[in-house]
């Protein structure tokens, strides 16, 4: 099945925020923001903004009815900023106009005199000034003081990551507009609705039931809608509380670069022991991860950097520390991996670095410590139904790993201008949020007299397919057409107190709430047949849209069985509630069962470097990928193609560079580049891994969102590869993104 | 007034010619599929295509950003968002194509991608590359490309088989575009006998510039467009030498077939400049005068050693040589009131070997961290009689290496004399470090690109192994 909103893209007919047609009167806003990193507001001068004509009021912390924070997790940011700045596109006011433009020149007329106090931007500057989120938490298995000794070989390093601008097509945005009685209802581009709704209330001191939250779709998030589409919901909110007018503020592209977080760049130092044969025995990591201003969604990232710090391998004696830091830059936040491919960066570092400090291949070492089951992961959890093998005998079969390898090593060979470069990512993810009271969810189910059905989840369709995925739910278990199913906006007065749809848990959370809602719906409907035919319950099934009893078909159609039950003043109508079974967490320990299963996978990355000019492509990315029992394998596809190279642009092209100063450098699409057609992989190949699935995702087809993602790690170290292989002097240094500029320096290095 | 048609509709309106496309379309016209992306030509969201009529009654589509384009560029034209695409309840023939390989997924980006695949299928040549390079203004963050790309092939199949050519007629039987396309180009001509539109107001070439960095004032302004002037938009082939009209677009230059002769590699040189969309608006005027020292077109000319002809507002012309037009950071020779006429060079001759070199970020649809461009002529004893070597990124200016190529001309082309230069090169560059990268950076990698227009033309005479 394809994705049920392809057909309106192709024809420019998807509703996105910006698309909702505004009603008369509507009001625009433009954010007025922090020109400095950190300082103290003397004065603000808002008389010639006021002045322009079309400008209606500027809002500012002043205006604000209830609380002015807009903390999700740690109470610690301000929606408008009152007396001190803490990162240069800091909301301060909000300025209300006729249009957009007008609010814009409006913009440029605020005086603002901020005594400015120098701000922080590293990571080791804020971990020595000891400017922290929250203190710093610690992951611990073994006895890894005294397991040094027992080692053979101790290698010490350091692997830095950058952060990463998510660069949905779509802008951050929202539309809101007055009802009766003090209501409003919001059009939000957020994956958390109820986040909106909840902070929206606080901010204007009103109940939740006062907000009604509508998402009919995001034009991309990768996460930088979960917490961060907040500010500008609750921002448009307000105006409509003080104006009593529909207001709607989209930010500009440039607007939503400086101003929102990004992925958090990581430093890590890590030592790594091994035992003779070349067991890792012991592994050591501190992570300083640099949060920005304000925690954000920085306390579960770290939680995620932490489980993930094996990827995919069994460490007997390990201690993993992450250090949030507090810099002036803005709040960093969830990406697409939350945490985890940071963490997964840096075990990948000191496996790539332990190899060539013994000269051997890293896939040897990679394979000799791949996790088993029975294996403790350092958080408590015991890995079961552990797929990695199958996962390595799949891909021997398939690509036969000495035959890849060999033909890099001829082409290096006979090439001088051009080297390859070969490396294998496995990967390990765990599946949920790792908060484990977010891990539920609920589906309301109508099914109309007439036959058609409406199906509303807390599921934020964001272009993952996500109610494609519905309907294929609804449709097998209650044996409908897929055509009779809508899937109706994301909308808090339906589905209320929701998780945001993030950890690629969404289809699993919501698609399990609506089985058992449809469940409940098709026994109500088999009952009434079975009330009608005058026969037991357990003679009747539907299929097809047909009654079968004892095997047969009967004349009863679906639409008649339907109308049936509502003559019978049968609800048709069901509101299902799912919470994922087993999972646990204990936090004073560490230690628990936090993730209702794991996604495995394989990718082999092969790169070809230009060594005159340092420049590369990517050859080819070929995967195996355990999706469980995959209900749409087309879509889970185009998931996995799409993380790859995102991962591949956040090793290789894509840089965030704030100056000394924290003011964003690469502000703009001319300056911060993703990958463009001629950057993906010549060649993306996938291969289903052949497995049983997990009863806990949704009809044992597992999450896909966030796992491939790492993937794309692959691509540094195959970069590394071919530098190596044009110039014996490079030294690897952890230092991602493998920009051009650091390979050609790399090509070039003389000895160190 | 400004006349044009959109997608089936005749359009009149009185808003000032500087005034956006892109707001035009979604804002007065209400037609939301085409999306504000980046507002700087460097997504694609917002593609859509402009028809021009040809003298011949033909009429020639090519896609653009509509957020850099001034409506006055689209006075008496055609053009065609998404939804001028749609054929009543069914999917156009690349809509469907594009559904069928799961090319979309937020769906954000996809109406531009379904424009320029469209824009694509009005050429008379079809191949792979040329549809793939179709889509080089185009950014997804979702899918990866890879449906992108099948959806493309696929496209360039259907194409093929089914012998469309770029015909209108064979278009609309084949489902790529709706039926009333047919009656376009008639239209478009009884538009065009109605009065010309008056150009005042700031100078404006393709917009690509100003209108990313200057959009809000210049958007309720008139302008005096002359990319799309006449005077301004031919090439011009006659004794060698080869005169190139500032309205001229890249694009422009790349349908000059003759010129291949001179450039064999014209279309790879040009394909690291921008993107399809871009090479169809951007001028050579605009992208001289704007003294960029990284400008792709002032590297590429100014190792031809181009003239420039500017012309003052009473029309006297004068002749600037190119490499003394550029003063300093941002200055450059040209004063109030005038304009740049056009771009002269002799063609190389037989002897003569050109080259250019780009590197960026990212290779396509990105400003180089450093471009460079060379000329040489080669005596039957191989001998150095010429040589001309542009580098940007390097200099306030786009420079022209006066030292080094003093140094080699004369010279036996050797790689001991190669590297010799390479020392008076050095000295003669100023790169700082900036958003395209360090100074150590810019300096190898010119040192690179250097080597590589010789290692590149003469491999018997210097190989990478000489310069590691």
């Amino acid at each position: 099945m394809k994705n049920i909103d392809s057909k309106n893209h192709v024809r420019g007919k998807s509703i996105f925020i910006d698309d909702i047609p505004t009603i008369n009167g509507t009001l625009f806003g433009v954010v007025f923001t922090s020109p400095v990193a950190y300082g103290k507001i003397r004065n603000i001068d808002f008389t010639n903004a006021k002045e322009i004509d079309g400008v209606i009021q500027i809002i500012t912390h002043s205006d604000i009815p209830g609380e002015n924070q807009i903390g999700a997790i740690i109470l610690d940011e301000e929606l408008l900023a009152n007396s001190e700045v803490h990162f240069i596109g800091q909301p301060i006011a909000l300025i209300i106009a006729v249009s957009e433009q007008i609010a814009r020149r409006a913009r440029e007329l605020i005086n603002i005199d901020i005594e400015e106090l120098d701000p922080i931007t590293s990571v080791s500057e804020a971990k020595e000034k000891n400017q922290l989120i929250m203190p710093p938490r610690t992951f611990k298995l073994g006895d890894i003081e005294n397991s040094w000794k027992g080692c053979s070989y101790v290698f010490e390093g350091k692997a830095i990551t950058g952060g990463q601008e998510h660069l949905y097509l779509e802008t951050q945005g929202s539309y809101a507009i007055p009802q009766e009685n003090g209501s409003i209802k919001l059009f939000s581009s957020t994956q958390g609705p109820t986040v909106v709704q909840k902070i929206g209330a606080r901010v204007l001191g009103v109940p939740m039931h006062k907000i009604e939250v509508d998402v009919v779709r995001l034009g991309g998030a990768f996460g930088g809608k979960e917490d961060q589409a907040t500010a500008w919901a609750v921002l448009t909110l307000l105006a409509v509380h003080n104006l009593q007018k529909p207001v709607k503020l989209i930010l500009s592209r440039h607007d939503d670069m400086h101003m929102t977080g990004k992925r958090h760049p990581y430093e890590t130092t890590y030592k790594i022991g091994l035992s003779k044969d070349l067991k890792i025995i012991a592994f050591k990591a501190d992570y300083l991860q640099n949060a920005g201003a304000a925690a954000d969604l920085s306390p579960a990232i770290t939680e995620r950097t932490l489980f993930h710090a094996t990827n995919s391998y069994f460490i007997p004696n390990l201690r993993a520390t992450v250090y949030s830091c507090k810099t002036n830059l803005p709040p960093n936040t969830a990406f697409r991996g939350f945490g985890a491919p940071q963490g997964i960066f840096v075990i990948e570092s000191a496996i790539k670095h332990a190899a060539n400090e013994l000269g051997i291949p890293t896939r040897e070492l990679q394979e000799i410590n791949l996790l088993q089951d029975g294996d403790e992961f350092p958080y408590g959890q015991i890995a079961q139904n552990v797929e990695l093998k199958n996962i390595w005998d799949t891909a021997q079969n398939n690509f036969n790993f000495y035959k890849v390898e060999k033909a890099v090593c001829d082409y290096n060979d006979s090439n001088e201008l051009f080297k390859k470069g070969i490396s294998f990512t496995p990967v390990t993810f765990g599946i949920s949020f790792t908060n484990t009271m977010m891990n539920h969810a609920r589906a309301l189910v109508h099914i109309y007299q007439d036959g058609s059905i409406g199906i509303s989840t807390g599921a934020v369709e964001m272009g993952q397919s996500v109610n494609t995925k519905m309907i294929q739910v609804a449709s097998k278990v209650l044996s409908a057409n897929t055509n009779r199913i809508k899937i109706e906006s994301t909308n808090t007065t339906r589905v209320a107190n929701t998780s945001p749809s993030a950890a690629s848990s969404t289809a699993d959370l919501n698609g399990k709430a609506v089985q058992l809602a449809c469940e409940a719906l098709l026994q109500r409907l088999i009952s009434t047949a079975a009330k009608k035919l005058d026969v037991e319950e357990n003679r009747i099934e539907l299929i097809d849209e047909v009654i079968i009893v004892d095997g047969k078909s009967s004349s009863i159609t679906w639409e008649q069985i339907v109308l049936e039950a509502f003559i019978n003043r049968i609800s048709l109508t069901e509101n299902s509630h799912y919470a994922t079974p087993v999972i646990k967490f204990d936090s004073t320990k560490e230690k628990g069962h936090p993730f209702a299963y794991y996604v495995y996978g394989l990718a082999i990355t092969t790169v070809t470097v230009d060594c005159l000019r340092g420049t590369y492509k990517i050859d080819s990315v070929k995967i195996v990928h355990d999706f469980g029992k995959s209900i749409n394998q087309e879509i889970d596809n185009g998931q996995i193609e799409g993380a790859v190279v995102q991962g591949i642009g956040w090793m290789t092209m894509e840089e965030i560079v704030y100056d000394e100063l924290g003011r964003l450098k690469s502000n703009a699409l001319s300056n911060y580049k993703i990958p463009d057609i001629y950057s993906a992989p010549d060649s993306i190949e996938i291969i289903p891994l052949k497995t049983e699935g997990n009863e806990n995702a949704i009809l044992k087809s597992k999450a896909v969102g966030e796992p491939p993602f790492i993937y794309g790690i692959g691509a540094f170290f195959a970069l590394q590869e071919a530098i190596g292989a044009f110039n014996s002097n490079y030294t690897h240094d952890f230092t991602a993104p493998m920009t051009p500029e650091k390979v050609l320096l790399g090509l070039y290095q003389k000895s160190s | 007034m400004i006349e044009f048609i959109l997608n089936n509709e005749l359009i009149n309106t009185d808003l000032p010619s500087g005034s956006i496309l892109l707001d035009f379309i979604r804002s007065e016209e209400k037609l939301t599929g085409t999306k504000i992306g980046c507002r700087e030509g460097d997504c694609g969201a917002c593609t859509v295509l402009v028809g021009s009529i040809n003298k011949d009654g033909s009429i020639d589509y090519k896609s653009v950003t509509s957020c850099l384009t001034p409506i006055a560029s689209i006075h008496g034209k055609h053009v065609v968002t998404v939804e001028g695409l749609n054929i009543p309840n069914q999917l156009s023939t690349i809509q469907s194509i594009f559904k069928e390989n799961n090319a979309t997924q937020c769906g954000f980006c996809t109406p531009g991608f379904i424009v320029s695949l469209t824009g694509y299928s009005f050429n008379s040549e079809t191949s792979i590359l040329g549809i793939l390079d179709s889509v080089s203004g185009n950014i997804c963050r979702c899918t990866g490309y890879k449906s992108i790309e099948k959806a493309g092939i696929e496209i360039s199949g259907v194409l093929i088989d089914n012998n469309t050519n770029g015909n209108i007629s064979n278009l609309i039987r084949n489902k790529f575009i709706p039926e009333y396309f047919a009656d376009i180009p008639k239209r478009l001509q009884e538009l065009g006998n109605r009065k010309q539109i008056i150009n005042k107001g700031i100078i404006v070439g393709g917009g690509t510039d100003i209108y990313v960095t200057d959009a809000d004032n210049i958007q309720n302004t008139e302008i005096n467009l002359i990319g799309y002037n006449n005077d301004f938009s031919k090439i011009r082939i006659e004794n060698d030498i080869c005169t190139i009209g500032a309205g001229i677009t890249p694009s422009d230059i790349l349908n000059t077939k003759e010129l291949f002769i001179y450039f064999p590699e014209l279309v790879s040189f040009f394909k690291l400049i921008s993107s399809k969309q871009i090479r169809n608006m951007g001028t050579l005027g605009g992208n001289i005068v704007n003294a960029s020292p990284i400008a792709d077109l002032s590297i590429f000319f100014l190792a031809l050693k181009s003239n420039l002809t500017i012309s003052d507002k009473n029309g006297r012309a004068r002749l600037v040589l190119l490499r003394d037009f550029f003063k300093s950071y941002k200055n450059i020779d040209l004063q109030d009131g005038e304009i740049i006429l056009n771009l002269s060079f002799k063609l190389p001759e037989k002897n003569q070997h050109f080259n250019f070199e780009k590197v960026s970020k990212r290779t396509h649809l990105d400003i180089a961290s450093v471009n460079s461009a060379f000329c040489i002529s080669i005596s039957n004893n191989n001998k150095i009689t010429d040589i001309s070597i542009s580098a940007g990124g390097v200099a306030p200016i786009p420079l022209l290496l006066k030292n080094t190529c003093a140094f080699l001309k004369g010279k036996v082309l050797s790689s001991e004399n190669i590297r010799k230069a390479h020392c008076v090169l050095k000295e003669e560059i100023s790169p700082i470090s900036d958003i395209r990268g360090s100074e150590e950076y810019k300096r190898l990698l010119l040192r690179q690109l250097y080597y590589g227009h010789f290692i590149k033309l003469f491999p018997e005479i210097i190989s990478i192994s000489d310069i590691k």
